[in-house]
């Protein structure tokens, strides 16, 4: 439990293997929290934190609030919609009015990549980025590496399959690094349009076709928006499902299938294949919360934990 | 100097002596340590070092360990005048010029309104006689607005006093639109530059479509976005027999598209900037809006094509596109943010201390290219020799300097080399026979013992600034 942590979760390149690790210990202990039928502890008491959501969310949003209020925080939550940002209020004017609260930590979420390291410049405040355009969503990937952490032990050696719209997705990103740096091998899989040229150089493999889905030990799926078919990535919803649906007969046994939520249902994944034992998709998002905790406490208080959790 | 499109306020010509500077002018073929007497603003007499006596009206510089040049020439500068004078305007803008050691520049139309008629250049022309600093040229652009779709009366904006035509920031999408253009210059005259870029290539892109593009998951532009545009528009320029310009090329197959149209015969030339034959797409790792540009930065394979081009003369001159924008218009998230650099005044600099001193290019070559762009459009190419109107400017390579929020003449401070410390400081531009600039006081880092003198050491200590 030597590892480094940041002053802030912009990227999971702001963590080494050792410092993703120690999160997910200390998201162990948190989930443990969760199970009590009090599930609060005392660590953040008195201490303020800003969620600052300029996109539509639901359970990146809640569990960041769960969080928050689990480890005594006081939770401001501010959406775009009907705040000052409303009213055309830049991001840095909103970020040093918000400062004026003296918050411990800024939980930001923004349609723009690059919009959490900016809000660092700007506040004495820990910024945790909770999605940023299509950069990154690093607490996505670390409540994906905990959850699977805790299904096979280990990540090394496991082969990873990220099958979707990677062009797109910050979750796709983030999930690159992070399984790569737990020791997993990871190949994107989905239509040429929506590989990003040049994404082997994140240290995984791309491939158009969906023939060796088998090999993976671990099938996560990307959410197909759909506007991508009124741009012209994919010609139609119906070949997109046709050649890249991950349905029980796609999947063989043993295999475990994750997505980030929310999911089309019928598009991207067959609802059979959601509802499959197989599925861990209701871990996810219940790591969320025990994975946010561990971020928050992490970042804000950061070494003994004993006395705050007991 | 109006009958050479150019205009400023006009000042009584310098009475001074150089001296002892080291000239460096290659086509004049000076190379070596020189008084430089300028009288009446123009150059009156050169002679071996101290044996020039000082004007009796007039002052004396010891210049021993500077350097003198011929003065650059900016052919594409954004001096956002008429409209955004919130970011730069003429008397600014000028002094950013002459601080960077620039005599003469040439703005592009694309303000607000844009330059597409007479009437508004003629009042542009009427300031600059009032405001400018320097001499500055003025391009209108090739269609109303920008919008593509109908010609300005490019005669008579020639007749205004346009150099040339242009849309820059915008491509000429349509090929039979830029074709007209190209027919009529038949008549008008001047020159017809282009910003090249595919806007269904481009799509959204704020960057260079690669690696990091990847990486950072922002939306690219791909190099062919631009590389096929200036292949087309290079084979309408040989079918039309036409004046063509590229401006800002920025990567390796638009310099073979370039290469190819000019081994062909076709009458077309290029310019280059220096952030693209300094900077690689991989600062853009930072997401720091200040590196956000178009074109965009490129790859490595992309710099050292371009610095290649530069070198055999592919790519004629070197351009700054300056583009000055307000504070607010670039601390915002990278894809919201407004696209330039500001450059002026840190053009030389960079190319001295990122190419020269570690050996890329040598310094002649990056003088003669600084010069070069006015000839371009037809304008007089700064020489240093007697008889000349003295254009000229007198730098010293050794001073270092951070670049910083502070201390620019341009009203902007949207650089892309904030942050680093660079070698060669402009302490003097004389500009159409007068002194456009002098360094009040030199704030300097220690010296990096650099290039004393005459020889410069293909590796002087001073590495490539990392790329980020």
């Amino acid at each position: 439990m030597s590892a480094h942590m940041p002053r802030h979760l912009i990227s999971i390149d702001d963590l080494d293997r050792a410092g993703i690790e120690r999160i997910l210990d200390r998201a162990e202990s948190f989930a443990e929290v969760s199970g009590r039928e009090i599930k609060k502890v005392p660590a953040l008491r008195g201490r303020t934190i800003v969620n600052l959501f300029y996109e539509a969310s639901t359970r990146t949003s809640s569990s960041f609030e769960l969080a928050a209020k689990r480890l005594s925080a006081d939770v401001v939550s501010i959406r775009s919609a009907g705040s000052s940002v409303d009213k055309g209020e830049s991001l840095k004017d909103t970020v040093q009015t918000l400062s004026a609260y003296d918050p411990a930590a800024i939980v930001i979420r923004s349609p723009n990549a690059g919009a959490a390291q900016l809000v660092a410049g700007w506040t004495a405040a820990a910024v945790i980025n909770a999605g940023d355009g299509k950069h990154e969503h690093p607490t996505q990937a670390l409540l994906d590496v905990f959850t699977l952490r805790r299904r096979l032990g280990t990540l090394d050696g496991t082969r990873i399959w990220i099958v979707g719209d990677v062009l797109h997705s910050r979750v796709a990103r983030s999930n690159i690094l992070a399984f790569t740096r737990m020791g997993a091998r990871v190949t994107v899989c989905g239509p040429p349009t929506l590989i990003p040229r040049g994404i082997e150089t994140l240290g995984c493999e791309a491939t158009p076709s969906i023939e060796r889905l088998h090999e993976a030990e671990v099938v996560y799926v990307l959410r197909m928006q759909h506007e991508r078919m009124s741009e012209s990535f994919v010609p139609s919803l119906r070949e997109y499902s046709a050649r890249y649906q991950v349905s029980p007969g796609r999947l063989r046994p043993g295999q475990l299938l994750m997505h980030p939520g929310p999911v089309n249902r019928g598009v991207e994944l067959s609802a059979d294949a959601i509802d499959s034992p197989q599925a861990l998709i209701g871990e996810q998002v219940k790591a969320g919360v025990a994975v946010r905790m561990a971020v928050l406490y992490e970042l804000l208080v950061g070494s003994p934990m004993l006395e705050a959790v007991a | 100097m109006s009958a050479e499109r150019l205009f400023h306020r006009q000042r009584p010509g310098a009475e001074l002596l150089i001296r002892g500077a080291y000239v460096l002018d290659p086509r004049t073929d000076l190379d070596g340590p020189h008084d430089i007497l300028i009288r009446g603003g123009r150059i009156a007499e050169l002679g071996g070092p101290g044996s020039l006596p000082g004007p009796p009206d007039g002052e004396t510089l010891d210049a021993a360990g500077k350097h003198a040049f011929p003065a650059f020439v900016d052919p594409h500068a954004h001096l956002r005048t008429p409209g955004q004078e919130y970011k730069e305007d003429l008397d600014t803008g000028t002094a950013a010029a002459a601080a960077g050691g620039f005599c003469a520049l040439i703005a592009m139309p694309n303000t607000q309104p844009v330059v597409d008629e007479a009437a508004i250049l003629g009042s542009l022309v009427d300031r600059a006689r009032r405001e400018a600093r320097v001499p500055v040229g003025f391009l209108a652009s090739i269609t109303h607005g920008l919008r593509g779709k109908e010609l300005t009366e490019m005669a008579a904006l020639r007749d205004a006093g346009a150099l040339g035509f242009t849309d820059d920031g915008l491509p000429v999408v349509s090929a039979g639109m830029l074709r007209k253009a190209l027919q009529y210059q038949r008549l008008c005259g001047g020159v017809v530059s282009l910003h090249e870029e595919d806007p269904a290539l481009s799509g959204d892109g704020v960057m260079h479509e690669g690696a990091v593009s990847a990486r950072v998951g922002l939306a690219g532009i791909p190099s062919v976005s631009e590389s096929t545009m200036v292949a087309r528009d290079a084979a309408l320029a040989a079918y039309e027999d036409a004046r063509v310009h590229f401006q800002h090329l920025s990567c390796a197959e638009s310099v073979r598209a370039l290469a190819d149209a000019k081994a062909g015969g076709a009458r077309v030339s290029g310019e280059v900037c220096p952030h693209h034959l300094t900077l690689t797409d991989d600062a853009v790792r930072t997401l720091d809006s200040r590196f956000k540009m178009n074109p965009p930065l490129r790859t490595e394979v992309d710099r050292r094509a371009l610095v290649e081009a530069l070198k055999s003369g592919v790519l004629d001159c070197i351009a700054t596109d300056h583009a000055p924008h307000a504070r607010h218009e670039k601390e915002v998230p990278f894809e919201l943010a407004a696209m330039g650099t500001t450059g002026l005044e840190t053009a030389f600099a960079a190319l001295l201390t990122e190419l020269v001193i570690p050996g890329e290019l040598d310094l002649a070559t990056v003088v003669e290219r600084m010069s070069a762009g006015g000839a371009l459009y037809g304008l007089t190419t700064p020489r240093i020799a007697v008889n000349e109107i003295a254009n000229l400017c007198l730098v010293d390579l050794d001073a270092r300097f951070q670049v910083g929020e502070e201390g620019y003449a341009s009203r902007s401070a949207n650089c892309c080399f904030h942050g680093r410390a660079l070698c060669g400081r402009v302490l003097l531009t004389v500009a159409a026979g007068a002194i456009a600039f002098r360094r009040p006081m030199l704030v300097q880092l220690p010296t990096s013992g650099f290039a004393r003198g005459a020889t410069l050491p293909s590796g002087a200590g001073l590495g490539r600034g990392a790329n980020a």
